[in-house]
């Protein structure tokens, strides 16, 4: 048994090379020559200044605003990163038995009842539990129905025209056939406030 | 649940069985060292790779140089990301001034990608520079992923070979992996992915304004990166190591349904295409079609299971004034919904990779029962690229010869005779696995240290920990990821039982391909079994499910089983 030191370190410098340097190059070289948008964060900007990125949810508290997904993260809601804790996305990760997971969801439906109290539709699940990545940036297309009655009243509008509003911000199932429906709560709040971005 | 949600899955089969014959007869013509359509671009490469790197081409290696330069090989990858980990604070492409990597979490972390596991202790956005991501992690990757193929490729050289002690040349085998396979498809899915949204730049953070200020946070850093070519060869290599924290629930990592579909097909891609090839390789196809019918019907029952269970929502809540038609939401995103969470989560677990787009510590108990099973079966069913299918051809071998003692005939598979040396490589092979795990699993639960860091109470506790070994001990590299894992304890137990599920099983392997090679080929006779029809797949299954059945019944009742029946009950922790 003879072991040659020559390939060893040659093949993996090599495969090093061609791998961690020459592979990431090529695809950042594509990517930002053929999807700069994409590639750089889907970041969405008003008069020069981003206000987000259209992947990206964002916290929602105000109650004028469509609400997403309630976030897991630390810090605060919606945490992508934060320097100072070194901290960003994040899951609950509380088990289905877990008396922490139940007392949550009850203020979440407390806190809804709150803004809304005359309400009496059941409220969609996705409301009242955390996404997988603390940064779910849509709500189900009922989720975003069930919060136009409250909206209407805080801003003064037709029921009518915030249920048009929702249609016209639901994405189908991609192709057709692939994922669930959804609003992109972002995308649907900037409306609200008067800004189209697609 | 509806009938649109549910059709995703035949869609997602169909199309990932589709692709199985070209990309298999491809990577056979590759190995077989043909001409392949990117032979005019990758041959010159390959032929001067070769050349600078010494290594002489024609020259076979007997299994114990095979195993030798694999493991050295190995070695070589791990030191590199070990002092790349310890000393990013000093090298570039560091935007965000991340810090030191404690020699723990390198070891660990080195351990984990090497080993093609991607067990996470740390945060991806919070801990890794871009450098440490793309020349470290990806590059391991790669090679990971291509060590797992070489190993197969030398088991298949010992099945087809005839009284020789040769088994090929790991150099040869392992570039044409990466050059010829693993690149350009990672190229393409990368591109791809960007497409959908995922990002692919070396640019710091971004600082956003918030649009709703009611709370009184005003800004938002979004997390930039090299992530598209990273998530590529994490899923093609059935690697799994998130760039983000959360994997790919993450929107940059995952954005779009579309982009789920790419990543979930990437990740049984070559798993299942390696099916053709050693049928090809071993001229006789229908015995790869065997394997694949096999695995199919394991992982289309428990995908079956999963989805099942997870859309029936949380009990608990049902006295609230909710809908739960969505299913059980907690931990999944919303534009994967019930029925991608739970295909991913089970082809994730029965595939090695590792990678989730959902969190599986929130899963109902049965739901997150199937995911634990399926590491549990030891990853045979698909499972790693190349390891996958070795582990698949050891229960092979126990079929055969459990068949074999049932009839009084000598077992043989493919004209090979199987022996003492066989049977004693291909247990080895299956019960390392369930030792590292149980032994683990038992240790960190009677030590203090390791029930410290358990976050949910109850049979769910218990639960994160069997997984957590199972994981390692498997090389999966999921999680229940409530267990506080980055603690010197399991940094060090899980890095340890990642090295024995990887290398006491690649040794074993390579000494049963070399004991192979050396054997005549008999001619199929009136006595001969057939591995490749209906009764010999439904043999296979019933070996695979009892062996995993038997092992691990007793600890999987204490976990998800009894909790299953808790819930039933209303009982809370």
């Amino acid at each position: 048994m003879k072991i040659q030191l020559r390939p060893l370190f040659g093949v993996f410098t090599l495969l090093v090379l061609i791998t961690g340097v020459f592979y990431p190059l090529t695809v950042t070289g594509f990517a930002q020559l053929l999807f700069p948008y994409q590639a750089n964060g889907s970041l969405i900007s008003v008069n020069g200044q981003v206000v987000g990125s259209e992947l990206i949810g964002q916290d929602f508290s105000g109650p004028q605003y469509f609400g997403g997904r309630p976030s897991a993260t630390s810090v605060h809601p919606y945490n992508a990163y934060d320097q100072a804790s070194l901290t960003g996305s994040a899951g609950s990760n509380l088990g289905p038995l877990s008396k922490e997971l139940v007392k949550k969801v009850e203020e979440r439906i407390k806190l809804l009842k709150t803004f809304d109290p005359n309400n009496e539709n059941l409220i969609p699940i996705d409301l009242v539990t955390s996404s997988a990545s603390g940064l779910d940036p849509n709500i189900s297309v009922s989720a975003a129905y069930y919060q136009v009655p409250r909206i209407a009243r805080e801003r003064g509008l037709d029921e009518s025209t915030l249920l048009s509003l929702v249609d016209q911000y639901t994405e189908t199932r991609q192709f057709g056939i692939l994922g669930e429906p959804r609003v992109n709560v972002l995308l649907i709040n900037l409306a609200l406030d008067g800004i189209k971005i697609k | 649940m509806n009938i649109m949600s549910w059709l995703q899955l035949p869609i997602y089969i169909g199309v990932l069985l589709i692709l199985v014959k070209p990309l298999g007869s491809y990577m056979a013509r590759v190995y077989q060292g043909e001409r392949t359509f990117l032979s005019p671009v990758i041959a010159p490469i390959e032929r001067f790779m070769l050349k600078i790197a010494g290594v002489k081409s024609n020259v076979e290696m007997t299994w114990k140089t095979y195993a030798l330069t694999v493991l050295l090989f190995n070695l070589v990858g791990f030191f590199f990301l070990y002092l790349l980990l310890r000393f990013q604070q000093f090298l570039p492409l560091n935007p965000q001034a991340l810090g030191s990597i404690s020699p723990q979490l390198a070891f660990n972390t080195a351990v984990s990608f090497v080993t093609n596991t991607n067990w996470q202790s740390y945060s991806g956005e919070t801990t890794m520079s871009y450098l440490s991501q793309a020349l470290g992690l990806s590059v391991q990757n790669f090679l990971s992923a291509a060590t797992g193929m070489a190993v197969l490729i030398a088991l298949i050289q010992g099945l087809t070979g005839h009284s020789t002690n040769r088994l090929g040349n790991f150099w040869v085998d392992l570039i044409r992996s990466v050059l010829y396979i693993l690149l350009p498809l990672s190229i393409i899915l990368a591109l791809l992915l960007v497409a959908q949204g995922v990002v692919q730049s070396f640019q710091p953070a971004i600082i956003s304004q918030t649009v709703d200020q009611t709370s009184g946070v005003v800004s938002q850093t979004i997390p930039l990166g090299p992530a598209a070519s990273q998530i590529a060869i994490k899923q093609l290599g059935t690697n799994g190591g998130g760039f983000y924290n959360v994997n790919s629930a993450h929107p940059f990592e995952n954005p779009t349904p579309f982009s789920n579909f790419l990543e979930m097909l990437a990740i049984l891609l070559i798993p299942a295409a390696l099916t053709y090839t050693f049928g090809k390789m071993v001229g006789d196809t229908r015995q790869g079609w065997a394997l694949l019918a096999a695995m199919t019907i394991i992982l289309m029952l428990m995908i079956s299971v999963t989805i099942s269970a997870e859309s029936q929502g949380n009990p608990v809540f049902t006295s609230m004034s909710v809908d739960q038609s969505g299913g059980n939401m907690e931990g999944k995103e919303v534009r994967f919904g019930v029925v991608n969470s739970s295909i991913w989560a089970t082809v994730t677990a029965s595939s090695s990779n590792g990678s989730v787009n959902t969190m599986l510590d929130s899963f109902s108990p049965l739901g997150g029962l199937v995911p634990m099973w399926m590491i549990l079966l030891g990853e045979v069913v698909f499972g790693g690229v190349g390891s996958g299918l070795y582990g698949m051809l050891a229960f092979v071998v126990i079929a055969v010869f459990v068949a074999g003692l049932m009839v009084g005939r000598t077992p043989e598979y493919l004209g090979k005779k199987i022996g003492i040396h066989e049977m004693k490589m291909a247990v080895l092979i299956v019960l390392i696995p369930v030792i590292t795990v149980l032994f683990g699993t038992a240790i960190a639960l009677t030590s203090s240290r390791g029930t410290a860091t358990i976050f949910n109470a109850g049979p769910q506790g218990f639960s994160e920990v069997l997984y957590a070994f199972a994981s390692a001990g498997n090389n999966n590299g999921s999680a229940f990821a409530g267990l506080g894992v980055n603690t010197d304890f399991y940094n060090i137990t899980l890095g340890i039982a990642m090295l024995f599920a990887r290398y006491a099983l690649i040794v074993p392997i390579l000494a049963m391909a070399g004991s192979l090679a050396q054997k005549k080929i008999v001619p199929a006779s009136s006595g001969t079994m057939p591995t490749y029809t209906l009764l010999f797949i439904g043999w296979l299954i019933g070996v695979i499910i009892i062996v995993g059945a038997l092992s691990f019944l007793p600890a999987l009742a204490l976990g998800p089983i009894v909790q299953q029946l808790m819930m039933g009950a209303g009982r809370l922790f």
